[in-house]
C-alpha cells in the first residue's frame, strides 16, 4: 500500500536549491533505503515525509493527506522520524520518561504505555539503563533510545537517518532485526544511510540521490549491483557484487549479480559444477 | 622498551561497580597500523585514555599496573607531556575545532607549545601539503565537509609530530569514500613517517586493509592480538567479518581450499582465480 507519495517536489534553503524534482513512494511493509553522499538531499527530502518541511513545488501526501494541510504532530502519529544526531531529539531525565514521553502525548494510557515501553527497551538492549539520564548513555546508546522512544508509540511508517553510524556489530544485527520486524508487522521502514553492507542486507527497494535529485530507483538488488550507477552518487560497490564484477574481469563470469554472501558462494558453486560436467 | 608498553594494567572507575579494563598487556612499536575492535563498553576507549594519560590524571578511580609511551611513565608525567607523544582525533571532529580558519586551526596546537615561528610555518606548510589541504587553508573548518574537517583534526594533531596516533571511531560520521580516504591517509602516515597508528573502528569492510595487526577486547580483556588474516576468524564472533569473509568461510565449509582469509575483494579475486584451476581438476 502507498504510505507516503512524494510527487515532483522542489525546496531549497535561504535559495540554495536541496531538492530539484523529487518523486518517490513509500510503501507498507517494505524496506527502503535512501541513499547518496553528503549534502544529496537526503535529510531534508526525510524532513518532508513527517511535514518538518512542506514542499515549495509539488506535494507530499502521507496516507492521502497533503502535508501542506495538516500539522507536525498530526502527521508524526503516522511518520516517526529518527534523526542522525539522537541530541537532538532527547530532552528527559530518564530513559525511560524518554520513552514514555511520546506515548503519554499520544493520549496511551500509562498501563499500556508502560508495557510498550517495557518492550521497546528490551528489544533496544537500554533495560538496564532504564534510570539513567540519557545523556550519561554513549553515543551508540542514544541513538538506540531515540529508535525505542518512536518505537514506543507505533507510527505506521519509521523513518531512520542513519542508523547504523557508530553501532557495534551486535547492535547493527539489533537494529537489522527490528528493522525486519516492523515489516513482518506490515509497517514500512525508510532508512536512510551511506552503509551500503547494512543496506544490500535489510532493504526491499533502494532510491540512490545526488545533487537534490534521485537518479536511480529500483529493487535493491537490481540497484545496489549496479556500479556504474553506485559509483555516480560516490558510495562504494557492496564488496559481494564487486567481487562478482572483478571476477568477470579475469574471466570468471557467474550467471546471475550475487548481492550477498551466501548468493555468491552458490554462484561460484553452481558455475563449477556446470564446468566439471563439460 | 617499546613505543607504548602497558604491563597488567587495570582500571575501575570512581564509582563504577566493575573494571573497565582488567590485566591488559599490550606493546606495539613504531610503524604499525594497530585496529583495535570489539563490542561496544569492552573497554577500547578506556584503553586508549591510558595511552594520553586521562587515566588516570582526569578520570578518578582505581589504576593498577604499569604503562608507558615514549619511554615515559604515563601514571608520572603530566598529559600536556604525553600530548606531545600522544595525538589523538575522536569521532566528531567538530569538538575538535574551533579557530576561524584551517591555518589558524592547525598552528595553534604548535603555538601552545612555543615554538618559533619559522618552526611552526614549516610545520604548518608540511601537514597542509601532506594532508592536501593546502587549497582550503583559509577556509573556516565549520565550511567544511566532514571528511575534510577530519583531515583538518587529523592534521592539526600531526603537526605536533607525536611518534603515536590514537583514533577513536574517526570515520563513524563519514561517508564511505571519504572514510576510506582517511583510513589511506593514516596508513601512509604509518608507512611513511613510522607512526603507531591505534584505530578504534566498526567496520571492517573499510578498516581492515589498512591494519598490520588486529586486536580484540571483549569484558575488558584482550582477547585475541596477531596478523589480521590469522585472528579475523577468532574474533568473527564479537565484531562479525566482512561480506568476502563469509564468502570464504562457505567455501571453505564446503571442502574448496582456498588462501586467506581475504582483507578486501581484491584479495578474494586474486585467491579466487588462483583456486579455480585447482578446483576444477
Amino acid at each position: 500500500m502507498e504510505a507516503i507519495v512524494v510527487e515532483d517536489v522542489y525546496f531549497s534553503y535561504d535559495g540554495v536549491p536541496a531538492l530539484r524534482g523529487v518523486s518517490l513512494t513509500v510503501r507498507s511493509g517494505e524496506v527502503l533505503a535512501i541513499m547518496g553522499e553528503n549534502g544529496a538531499g537526503k535529510t531534508t527530502l526525510i524532513k518532508h515525509f513527517n511535514g518538518l518541511l512542506k514542499p515549495e513545488k509539488g506535494r507530499v501526501l502521507v496516507f492521502g493527506i497533503d502535508t501542506r494541510e495538516a500539522s507536525v504532530a498530526q502527521l508524526a502519529r503516522r511518520v516517526g522520524v529518527v534523526f542522525q544526531n539522537p541530541d537532538h531529539q532527547l530532552f528527559a531525565e530518564s530513559v525511560e520518561e524518554e520513552v514514555l514521553f511520546a506515548m503519554k502525548n499520544m493520549g496511551l494510557p500509562l498501563d499500556v504505555a508502560r508495557e510498550r515501553c517495557e518492550q521497546v527497551l528490551k528489544l533496544m538492549g537500554l533495560e538496564k539503563h532504564r534510570h539513567r539520564s540519557p545523556y550519561s548513555l554513549s553515543v551508540g546508546e542514544r541513538k538506540r533510545l531515540a529508535i525505542a522512544a518512536v518505537l514506543g508509540y507505533g507510527p505506521d511508517i519509521v523513518v531512520l537517518d542513519e542508523p547504523t553510524a557508530g553501532q557495534d556489530f551486535l547492535n547493527k544485527c539489533k537494529i537489522g532485526g527490528v528493522i525486519a520486524a516492523l515489516k513482518a508487522e506490515g509497517r514500512g521502514i525508510v532508512i536512510v544511510t551511506h552503509d551500503v553492507e547494512f543496506a544490500a542486507q535489510v532493504a526491499d527497494r533502494v532510491a540512490l540521490m545526488a545533487g537534490g535529485r534521485i537518479v536511480r530507483v529500483g529493487p535493491a538488488h537490481e540497484v545496489l549491483t549496479d556500479e556504474e550507477a553506485i559509483r555516480e552518487v560516490r558510495l562504494l560497490s557492496p564488496q559481494v557484487p564487486c567481487t562478482a564484477c572483478m571476477l568477470r574481469e579475469r574471466g570468471i563470469t557467474l550467471t546471475n549479480t550475487p548481492l550477498l554472501p551466501g548468493e555468491l558462494y552458490l554462484e561460484l558453486v553452481r558455475l563449477l559444477r556446470r564446468q566439471a560436467m563439460r | 622498551m617499546r613505543l607504548v608498553e602497558l604491563r597488567g594494567v587495570s582500571f575501575r572507575y570512581a564509582g563504577g561497580d566493575d573494571y573497565a579494563i582488567r590485566e591488559v598487556d599490550f606493546s606495539a612499536g613504531s610503524g604499525e597500523y594497530v585496529l583495535l575492535v570489539g563490542p561496544s563498553g569492552c573497554g577500547k576507549s578506556t584503553l586508549l585514555r591510558v595511552l594520553n594519560g586521562l587515566i588516570p590524571h582526569f578520570y578518578e578511580g582505581e589504576f593498577s599496573g604499569e604503562a608507558y609511551v615514549a619511554g615515559l611513565d604515563v601514571r608520572e608525567t603530566p598529559t600536556h607531556v604525553l600530548a606531545r607523544h600522544v595525538g589523538m582525533v575522536f569521532q566528531d571532529p567538530e569538538n575538535q575545532l574551533f579557530l576561524s580558519s584551517v591555518e589558524r586551526e592547525i598552528a595553534f596546537g604548535l603555538e601552545n607549545l612555543g615554538l618559533p615561528r619559522a618552526e611552526i610555518r614549516r610545520r604548518v606548510e608540511e601537514v597542509l601539503r601532506l594532508f592536501g589541504l593546502e587549497e582550503l587553508r583559509h577556509r573556516a573548518p565549520y565550511e567544511l565537509s566532514g571528511g575534510q574537517q577530519q583531515k583538518v583534526a587529523i592534521a592539526s594533531v600531526m603537526a605536533l609530530e607525536p611518534e603515536v596516533l590514537v583514533l577513536d571511531e574517526p570515520t563513524a560520521n563519514l561517508d564511505p569514500l571519504s572514510a576510506l580516504e582517511v583510513l589511506s591517509l593514516v596508513a601512509e602516515l604509518a608507512r611513511e613517517k613510522g607512526v603507531l597508528v591505534i584505530l578504534v573502528e566498526h567496520r571492517l569492510e573499510l578498516a581492515l586493509r589498512f591494519a598490520t595487526r588486529l586486536v580484540a577486547m571483549e569484558k575488558g580483556r584482550i582477547v585475541a592480538d596477531g596478523e589480521p588474516r590469522e585472528v579475523l576468524e577468532q574474533v568473527s564472533r564479537l565484531v562479525g567479518c566482512p561480506p568476502v569473509v563469509i564468502t570464504y568461510k562457505l567455501l571453505k565449509s564446503r571442502g574448496l581450499a582456498l588462501e586467506g582469509p581475504p582483507l578486501t575483494p581484491e584479495e578474494f579475486v586474486d585467491s579466487l582465480v588462483r583456486g579455480w584451476e585447482a578446483w576444477r581438476r
